[in-house]
């Protein structure tokens, strides 16, 4: 891409984080955020980095912002609309000050460094071994697998940190119901969720296959379950399950037991985290078809939020 | 068709510089901004400043490091669920407010 | 320039036009049905002559079936959201007449 693509793009980055954060009304500055990230997912883009803008225009501003959304809306109903109040005059120029000097040494540093793919060169030559083309794949599930195994089980104590927020006497029990009040609209998102859920499992999977060669993997794809998990939630066509069901807790913990079993496993083989030589892609691909199934059940709750009393939904088919 | 504009950076420096100045924005907004759900928006545009430093300054010639891509990556995973747990947080403690309000209704259920 | 890129420029400029005519209506009418009238037309057409002038671009079956397959579940996706914003946009209206009836009669 050009460079004067590039430079408006930055800008356009840059003015709608401006207005994102220093925008009056909550729902306007979360749709700007919104907007921000997907022009975060056309700069990757323009970084040539497919994978990370799947993962920034799915997680950055899709799951992000129908979080916000849900939050703001809790928020207003307890009368509270989160619009953003000025603080004072002199508080102001002091972070202004304090936060331009910041900016310029942050550059200062950043042009010190010249930008290089040095890694990229080390990692080329070990892609046969794994038997996978995907570089960044290779790199999250196999040079670097002890950073992704761990981030799988933070994702787990982030939603164990957010069912800890229930109320006293909500535990065990469903998440606040996220979807529409008004019966004709909770029809048509039901029907969009019923069509929905079944293509975003498939493009779910197919995402999971095509990242062991091309951009994808299992955190987009998880991403992409999530999201019709939660369409189909909001259109009451799953029911929201509750904490304590044997196969959601089975969902959660699957993606990161498996990963786990299969990295002590390999002490078998030489150490933590080691794959058989042969064996590397397979197991890569259980651990991301596994692993993908828990992110995406993870994130769905995580936007659901904690049980609430009176949640209870007498249907009880939705397993997440 | 290339424009006739100087190019006075290279890709990877020109994202890194607009990630360098995300983070000084999103630190301004976070001190300056009272509601916590603004400062979580604040927090979330510092984390991308962030990512797009680690990003531009892994942009080469021809490739772009997968070292810093799969950082990046695992990076956005663990914001989303540090903002999940901020907005869940926010909206725990608005709740406890308007319980512990007298001029609520009295049936609502005491909070811990 | 061969026709294909003839064809694909036209089409994208065709697409283009559409979007920057339902942005105009998007920001200038003035209440939300009339706004939605407008996003449609980006949404519809733009959309489609855009994933169109994609399509040809790709060079191949394979590319323009996954190019036809996003722009069918954006055009349902758009659907439904309409409809939803439509809905939502009648129950406030509704609900602003019932407020002014009581005190000076519905005048907004």
């Amino acid at each position: 891409m050009t460079f004067a693509f590039d430079l408006i793009l930055c800008l356009m980055i840059l003015g709608t984080a401006a207005i994102a954060l220093f925008v009056r009304d909550a729902l306007a500055a979360i749709a700007f955020f919104i907007a921000f990230g997907n022009l975060m997912g056309l700069a990757w883009l323009g970084l040539d980095a497919v994978n990370v803008a799947l993962a920034e225009i799915a997680i950055g501003a899709g799951v992000t912002g129908v979080l916000l959304i849900l939050a703001r809306a809790r928020l207003l109903a307890l009368g509270d609309a989160a619009t953003s109040t000025g603080s004072p005059l002199l508080l102001r120029l002091g972070a202004l000050a304090a936060c331009a000097g910041f900016v310029v040494l942050l550059a200062a540093a950043v042009l010190s460094i010249p930008p290089e793919s040095g890694l990229d060169r080390v990692v080329a030559p070990l892609m046969p071994g794994l038997g996978i083309e995907n570089r960044v794949t290779g790199v999250l599930l196999a040079f670097r697998a002890y950073d992704t195994l761990l981030e799988s089980f933070v994702l787990l104590g982030a939603l164990v940190a957010v069912w800890s927020l229930a109320p006293a006497g909500a535990w065990p029990g469903r998440p606040a119901d996220p979807g529409m009040a008004d019966a004709p609209m909770r029809r048509v998102a039901g029907t969009f969720g019923q069509l929905l859920l079944p293509v975003a499992l498939v493009m779910a999977a197919y995402l999971v296959w095509a990242g062991s060669d091309l951009p994808g993997g299992a955190f987009q794809a998880g991403t992409v379950l999530a999201g019709g998990l939660l369409v189909a939630g909001m259109g009451g066509t799953i029911g929201l399950p509750s904490s304590d069901q044997p196969l959601l807790r089975a969902a959660l913990v699957l993606g990161p037991v498996v990963f786990l079993a299969i990295g002590l496993a390999g002490v078998a083989a030489g150490g933590l985290l080691v794959y058989p030589a042969g064996l590397a892609k397979a197991l890569i691909v259980t651990i991301e078809y596994t692993l993908f199934l828990s992110i995406g059940v993870t994130l769905a709750l995580l936007v659901a939020g904690p049980p609430m009393p009176g949640a209870s939904d007498p249907d009880p088919e939705g397993k997440g | 068709m290339d424009l006739p504009l100087p190019v006075l950076l290279s890709t990877g420096h020109l994202y890194a510089v607009t990630g360098a100045a995300l983070v000084g924005l999103g630190l301004y907004a976070f001190i300056t901004l009272r509601h916590p759900l603004r400062q979580l928006l604040a927090v979330n545009v510092v984390g991308a400043g962030i990512f797009l430093i680690l990003g531009g300054l892994g942009r080469g010639p021809d490739a772009t490091d997968p070292f810093p891509q799969a950082l990046v990556i695992t990076g956005i995973v663990v914001a989303v669920a540090l903002t999940a747990f901020g907005a869940a947080m926010i909206v725990r403690q608005a709740q406890t407010r308007a319980a512990a309000k007298p001029a609520a209704d009295d049936n609502e259920n005491p909070a811990p | 320039m061969s026709w294909i890129d003839l064809a694909v420029l036209a089409l994208l400029g065709a697409g283009l036009a559409f979007y920057a005519a339902g942005s105009l209506g998007f920001l200038r009418f003035p209440d939300t049905a009339s706004r939605l009238h407008a996003l449609t037309k980006a949404d519809n057409l733009g959309l489609g002559l855009v994933a169109l002038a994609a399509a040809i671009y790709g060079g191949s079956l394979a590319v323009a079936a996954k190019i036809a397959l996003v722009w069918l579940f954006a055009v349902i996706a758009a659907g439904t959201t309409s409809q939803l914003l439509a809905r939502r946009a009648r129950l406030d209206e509704a609900r602003l007449d019932d407020a002014d009836s009581a005190p000076d009669g519905g005048l907004r």
